[in-house]
């Protein structure tokens, strides 16, 4: 019989703690999730549980008769399921119990405990993890209670700090740039000269975020042909590009050349013919394709790949600001949890209903008592047993169901119920 | 109780500045939501104002310095939120509201006496025109005063690659300067009708339609070149961007400077 107090384990291995080559090892295949999960919730000592499995972690929560045994379960668990020694593992495991285990979840779904701080993928894989465990019916009031609690944290802490809002990465910075510049990027074109790799992947981000005209430039022909089918764009010859600068508002520059290729002389000709409609460029060749001073034209903005490199680690260091932020907001949902997490525990409750009842007993006796005076020793005992078993029968039904309900999904209503009747918070 | 309300919507802009500060600075939207009702409820409190001023005075809020400027930043503030309604830069309060705030601060120590208004049915006609038009222009300008300012930060953040909290708060630079354009384009066409109509009313006061005073008509046509150039650059060879937003705001610059020559 599993206890009414709700025991919460987590136990798992992540990035942090644990190299790649281990990692692998433990994760566990999406397909057979669902046969693991059910596995587990039969054990007795084990109520509820959910497997979160993804690259950079494997984690099993779980709600468990007593935490040390529920943690070795879990262990040994994730040890025998990969057929790998026990031992060899205990140095990657963690493993945190009811606060900590509230607050480890906490963390890893609002992204402070990823890899990249604050990407937004984590959020999605614990929903899955969430979602296939309740398929399975693996979960129950205190997990369930406790993942959703965590989304919401989620959310609050990606709406209110500014931990997922800046590119990490060359690319998503570039397109907040443009996004800066230009707002809405679909009635914007954009221009790649020269075909690298990069440029590549920069302008599919933008096309991904709405631009819709693309233009190719390379010296290679055939290249620049092949590039724009791909990215469902025109393409240009090498020296074409430098007449049609005008036409587009972001221009993302990947060449082999050994010197500068567009000069302030071109771009200032082209933002004129644009009526000074701003114009963003991106070289991301080295050496440059642009010439620097291209930045000193008004409403020209020029970034090259060192500057797009400051403005990334700019980001990562704002998003660990950010974080200190978010961990304030966690706390303080912690500690809601908890408050929640305590009215789950029935036993304080059934002390109480009990000893108020043997208190109203005491008194009616008493006072029936005092108007039997000649009642034997005997017999007052007799009345004092009578009436102390018509208690405990009436309430044992009670207090065996209140223990039995407590786990189920409105397992709190009951107990709520029980406190109203019986006046115990008065 | 006009003075009771005059006070509640002079703390309003002020509470309402703060915390679109604190929003500037901190991103908690439940300030930006709280700020915003201060401020409708500052609006409020001034409308209830103007309302009893001008049943006491039996005219519009056009005549005195005190009144004119009680109006401006009324329509501030109106104006101010049909632009938030239409643009959503939740932002533009931090920069437009304490600018309300002073203005209207600043009408406080101006004299609170009525001034005698002109018998002639018309002649009082163009003045309401043109006290009316100017001031509902001067709103505008002051918008665009406010999202020239937020242009000219984002841009130097943008164009000096050091991109610094309020780089990710506030709204692109086209949209800026779109704003910018909308609120000139609207602004303008009244400050000339304006201007205009307050030619003729000195017509009727038996004063010249033009005439170059230095310190009530020059300033005046020197603030109506400003923003003819901004507007009209725009249209015809493209003026747009950073040059736009300084002219926007050397405009309201004048038009304040203009004000006070007025007074003095």
């Amino acid at each position: 019989m599993i206890s009414t107090e709700p025991n919460l384990v987590l136990v798992g291995v992540n990035h942090k703690t644990t190299p790649v080559e281990i990692r692998e090892k433990l994760a566990f295949n999406q397909v057979k999730l669902e046969a693991s999960l059910e596995q587990l919730v039969r054990c007795p000592e084990i109520a509820e549980n959910i497997i979160l499995s993804t690259c950079n972690r494997v984690e099993i929560y779980a709600r468990v008769e007593n935490t040390d045994q529920g943690i070795q379960l879990l262990k040994d668990f994730i040890s025998d399921y990969h057929g790998i020694e026990r031992g060899s593992l205990d140095q990657y495991f963690y493993s945190y119990t009811d606060t900590q285990a509230v607050e480890h979840l906490f963390r890893v779904s609002a992204s402070l405990d990823s890899m990249i701080l604050g990407e937004a993928q984590i959020l999605g894989q614990v929903k899955d993890a969430y979602s296939t465990a309740r398929s399975v019916s693996s979960t129950g009031l205190v997990l369930n209670q406790l993942f959703e609690k965590a989304f919401n944290v989620a959310k609050k802490v990606r709406e209110e700090t500014g931990i997922s809002e800046r590119g990490v990465s060359i690319s998503s910075a570039a397109v907040e740039l443009a996004k800066k510049i230009f707002e809405d990027l679909e009635n914007h074109s954009v221009m790649l000269v020269g075909t690298g790799e990069m440029a590549e992947l920069a302008a599919k981000h933008l096309i991904s975020y709405g631009v819709k005209t693309v233009y190719v430039a390379s010296r290679t022909y055939e290249r620049a042909i092949a590039l724009a089918q791909t990215l469902n764009g025109c393409a240009l010859g090498f020296e074409a590009f430098k007449e049609e600068l005008y036409r587009a508002d972001i221009v993302i520059t990947s060449t082999a050349a050994p010197n500068f290729i567009i000069s302030k002389e071109m771009i200032e000709k082209a933002i004129h013919k644009r009526k000074n409609k701003p114009i963003f460029l991106i070289d991301i060749a080295v050496p440059r394709d642009i010439a620097p001073e291209v930045n000193d034209l008004e409403n020209v903005y020029l970034y090259d790949i060192d500057d797009l490199q400051n403005v990334v680690n700019a980001n990562m260091e704002e998003r660990q600001k950010e974080a200190e932020n978010a961990m304030e907001i966690i706390q303080e949902e912690v500690t809601k949890f908890n408050n929640w997490f305590s009215t789950l525990d029935a036993v304080p409750t059934i002390v109480e209903m009990r000893n108020r009842a043997e208190d109203m007993r005491l008194t009616e006796v008493d006072k029936t008592l005092k108007t039997l005076p000649h009642l034997s020793d005997a017999d007052q005992q007799a009345i004092h047993q009578l009436t102390q078993s018509l208690v405990n029968k009436i309430l044992h039904k009670p207090t065996i169901n209140l223990k039995k309900k407590i786990q189920s999904l409105d397992g709190h209503v009951y107990l709520k119920a029980i406190r109203h009747l019986f006046h115990l918070d008065d | 109780m006009d003075k009771i309300s005059f006070n509640l919507s002079l703390l309003s802009y002020l509470i309402a500045s703060l915390g679109y500060f604190v929003y500037l600075a901190y991103r908690r939207p439940l300030v930006a939501t709280l700020a915003g009702w201060t401020v409708a409820f500052g609006l409020l409190c001034q409308t209830v104002t103007i309302g009893i001023r001008s049943s006491q005075t039996g005219h519009g809020p056009y005549t005195t310095s005190f009144e004119v400027a009680l109006f401006l930043a009324w329509l501030m503030v109106v104006v101010y939120f049909l632009t938030e309604w239409k643009y959503k830069i939740k932002d533009l309060g931090a920069f437009v509201i304490p600018l309300v705030f002073i203005v209207l601060l600043f009408s406080a120590f101006l004299s609170k006496d009525a001034a005698l208004v002109p018998e002639s049915e018309e002649v009082r006609f163009w003045l309401t025109m043109h006290r009316t038009l100017s001031i509902m222009g001067y709103a505008a300008f002051s918008i665009a005063f406010a999202a020239g300012i937020m242009y000219l930060i984002q841009e130097h953040q943008v164009k000096t690659k050091k991109l610094g909290i309020m780089y990710f708060r506030m709204p692109s630079l086209e949209v800026l300067d779109d704003l910018n354009f909308k609120v000139i384009m609207i602004g303008f066409p009244l400050f000339t009708l304006g201007f205009m109509t307050g030619s003729i009313w000195n017509t009727q006061m038996n004063l010249p339609f033009f005439s170059w005073d230095l310190t009530r008509t020059l300033p005046l046509v020197l603030t109506w070149l400003i923003y003819c150039t901004v507007f009209f650059g725009r249209m015809m060879v493209g003026v747009r961007g950073k040059k736009a937003a300084q002219g926007a705001i050397l405009g309201f610059i004048t038009v304040i400077g203009t004000y006070f020559l007025h007074i003095l």
